[in-house]
């Protein structure tokens, strides 16, 4: 379903380069985990892949279903089936959640010629998925993410990820700000969603999120490059013996700097 | 956007267009006045208009007044003084006003009616809007006269006001906005061409709402329209002013003055949709409008609001307040003004609470874009006898892009301690963050903008007659497009 070949990125109008060579393949049914070090550059992999403006691609190129999406707009891939569970979800004054939502799921849906729905079809719709993830009706007619706490910011990620069903989501460091109550209604959220037609990819820096969300592969991100990949086990080792380990390994067998 | 607003935006589109459409002029042949100003051809033009003498002496007076006053200075905004000798203070088509049918008018003039989309066809009016339609400085058709007079509403001209019914306009007229208010009121006291006057009788709801359609059309023309409206005890009206003006190499200034009175238990609602022409690229050409309006809620729980959609002119400088005399009297200001490019604005309100337990509720909302400059002026005074009065103001700015200016300039004063005043102030910018969390989530660029702005917006939008709402969101997106990046 994805494939990231090569991939290189920078900050636009800055030198330095932040991913250096990724390579990444997801199939449809899997859950990809991305662990690494702060500045590894798995939040920008994220932004990348879902097309940021702030970022420019040097080299490389993502494939999604095969198609080249590397020129295209954040929301031309989004009508692909792309999603982004943001790391730190801004607020959107003056615009309600389920307004979001409805233009969102309607723009998309037209977009791949599907039905769109009325706001009271849509209504109904969004009401059942309000279960998935435990969401207050209430919510639903709050300005995005006006007034939410950290914990809610991120449920309200993973609603929006129910409502709009996408093929790929990408959840940048979904886990973090969370208490395990939340940490536990998040990742029951996200396992009720996966399905074998769609794919996760999970950026962390802890293991205990996968411990409720069990990926089929693991990756270390480091210094721009996912240098190690593997099965849960992994993330384990990581958890046992830290990152510097990790890199020391590497180096030892010189497959790293 | 979505299929729902697809077709309101078709008839939208024709109305406002992505470039300014309305550059056009019509050829119509005009008595034209000699240029500049003088007693003589304050007289001349009393004259012409066949105005009773004690108009002509207002007028005369009036001209005096604005010899002696200067032109003002003191607000946030650099422009071309307008050379008042160059002036030209008076046109008038050659085909005479105050028609019954559409077929009498001018057919030159019926096009440029239609190309502004100006509802004075059939159709438009059949769904009840009546309009009093000022071509350049004088009333050409007065529609629905009938029905407003079964109600006992005068909605006239000025100019026929002066006319039939004197002893209303001797009454009131100045009576809210003195001649020497300002350097602005005394210039069109002296030489105002015409506007509407609107008179709604004791305990009367006007059937419907009245509107009024403005439109300079001669190259160096001042505009100089006067409006009056007055509502008796218990009466109540809606009243709507929306502008559009074609394009000039010289900028045209248009002062206009607006009173409003209303005596006890009475309402007046004035929205106004301005989108007039604001300069080239370099923000030459635009219209300069220096209004003053203001409004006396003089008898006891009377309620004037005054609603606004500033998206246009060159530069714009108006403040339109109300006096609460009354006590228990309200008054609002509603205003969401846009200036993209070069466009300067200084806008604001004034509430004067006077009377006891009076309120007053300022929402303005600043959107500045390009390297346009956009502030508001807004007082809030309370005096001694204003017992247990209420002011709630927000007002909030968004810059869009990063060249724009936004700033605030409160007053507030109170001499009475058992009064409140709120004031909240933001700031915020369309952020890239936000545009682009809407984009992942698949809507496109200009929908996002759309959005953040019409939410933005929205508290003051609502408070507009629901009309012209939607003509109000298509103009916004229309002032703004391509404004982010």
């Amino acid at each position: 379903m994805l494939e990231i070949k090569n991939l290189h990125a920078k900050v636009e109008g800055e030198d330095i380069e932040i991913l250096k060579g990724v390579n990444l393949k997801v199939n449809a049914g899997e859950i990809h985990a991305i662990m690494g070090p702060n500045g590894s550059g798995k939040s920008t992999l994220s932004k990348v892949v879902s097309g940021h403006p702030e970022y420019e691609v040097t080299e490389g190129e993502i494939l999604f279903n095969g198609e080249d999406i590397t020129e295209l707009d954040a929301d031309e891939r989004a009508h692909l089936g792309l999603f982004l569970a943001f790391q730190y979800p801004v607020e959107v004054p003056g615009i309600t959640n389920k307004t979001l939502l409805r233009e969102a799921y309607n723009t998309i849906a037209r977009a791949n010629d599907r039905e769109e729905l009325d706001p009271i079809e849509f209504e109904d719709y969004i009401t059942e998925k309000l279960d998935v993830i435990e969401m207050k009706d209430e919510f639903l007619s709050r300005s995005i993410n006006t007034g939410f706490s950290g914990g809610e910011k991120k449920k309200n990620e993973i609603f929006q990820m129910a409502v709009l069903n996408p093929v790929l989501s990408f959840l940048d460091e979904t886990d973090s700000g969370l208490d395990i109550d939340a940490l536990k209604v998040v990742s029951d959220g996200v396992n009720k969603i996966a399905n074998d037609e769609n794919a996760i990819v999970m950026i962390t820096h802890y293991q205990r999120l996968l411990n409720y969300i069990k990926p089929d592969y693991v990756h270390v991100m480091m210094a721009g490059k996912l240098i190690k990949s593997g099965g849960f086990e992994l993330a384990e080792e990581l958890e046992a013996n830290g990152y510097d380990a990790l890199e020391k390994e590497l180096v030892l067998n010189g497959e790293a700097q | 956007m979505s299929e729902e607003l697809s077709d309101g935006v078709k008839e939208l589109e024709s109305m406002i267009g992505e470039e300014y459409k309305y550059g056009f002029t019509t050829d119509v042949e005009y008595e034209d006045f000699p240029k500049g100003i003088s007693e003589e051809i304050v007289r001349e033009l009393s004259r012409v208009k066949e105005e009773p003498e004690w108009m002509t002496d207002f007028r005369v007076k009036a001209y005096h007044a604005w010899k002696e006053m200067e032109e003002p200075t003191w607000f946030n905004a650099t422009y071309k003084k307008p050379d008042f000798e160059n002036l030209l203070y008076y046109s008038a088509p050659k085909k005479k006003p105050q028609l019954d049918s559409m077929d009498d008018v001018d057919p030159n003039i019926r096009e440029t009616y239609e190309k502004l989309g100006i509802p004075l066809e059939e159709q438009k009016m059949l769904s009840g809007v009546a309009v009093d339609a000022v071509f350049d400085s004088v009333s050409i058709f007065t529609s629905f006269k009938e029905k407003l007079a079964e109600a006992g509403v005068i909605f006239c001209s000025m100019s026929e006001a002066i006319k039939e019914h004197p002893e209303l306009v001797k009454k009131y007229l100045a009576s809210v906005v003195p001649v020497r208010d300002n350097f602005y009121s005394a210039l069109n006291s002296a030489v105002f061409s015409d506007g509407s006057f609107c008179y709604i009788p004791k305990n009367t709801k006007c059937p419907m709402e009245l509107s009024t359609y403005f439109r300079i059309n001669n190259m160096e023309s001042g505009q100089f329209e006067r409006t009056l409206i007055v509502a008796e005890e218990g009466a109540s009206v809606s009243y709507l002013e929306g502008c559009t003006a074609p394009m000039y190499d010289e900028n045209q200034l248009h002062a206009a003055v607006v009173e409003l009175v209303a005596l006890d238990d009475a309402d007046i609602k004035y929205s106004t949709i301005q989108n007039w022409y604001s300069g080239d690229e370099n923000g030459k050409g635009g219209i300069y409008n220096f209004v003053t309006k203001r409004g006396i809620c003089k008898g006891k729980n009377s309620h004037i609001s005054w609603t606004q959609l500033e998206t246009g002119s060159a530069v714009t400088l108006k403040y339109p307040s109300v006096i609460l005399k009354g006590d228990n009297s309200v008054g609002e200001f509603y205003s969401v003004a846009v200036t993209t490019k070069k466009q300067q604005a200084d806008t604001g309100t004034k509430m004067i609470h006077l009377g006891k337990n009076t309120k007053s509720t300022i929402i303005s909302k600043g959107i500045s874009a390009g390297q346009s400059n956009n502030s508001y002026r807004g007082e809030v005074k309370i005096s001694k006898n204003a017992t247990g009065s209420k002011n709630y103001s927000v007002c909030d700015s968004m810059l869009i892009g990063q060249e724009c200016g936004a700033h605030t300039f409160p007053y507030i004063s109170s001499e009475n301690p058992t009064s409140s005043v709120e004031h909240e102030a933001t700031t915020s910018r369309v952020g890239e963050e936000q545009i682009f969390y809407l984009m992942q989530r698949g809507i496109s660029e200009q929908d996002a903008i759309s959005m953040i702005i019409n939410g933005f917006v929205k508290d003051v939008l609502k408070e507009l007659p629901l009309e012209f709402a939607v003509e109000a969101n298509k103009l916004l997106d229309v002032k703004l497009e391509g404004s982010v990046g």
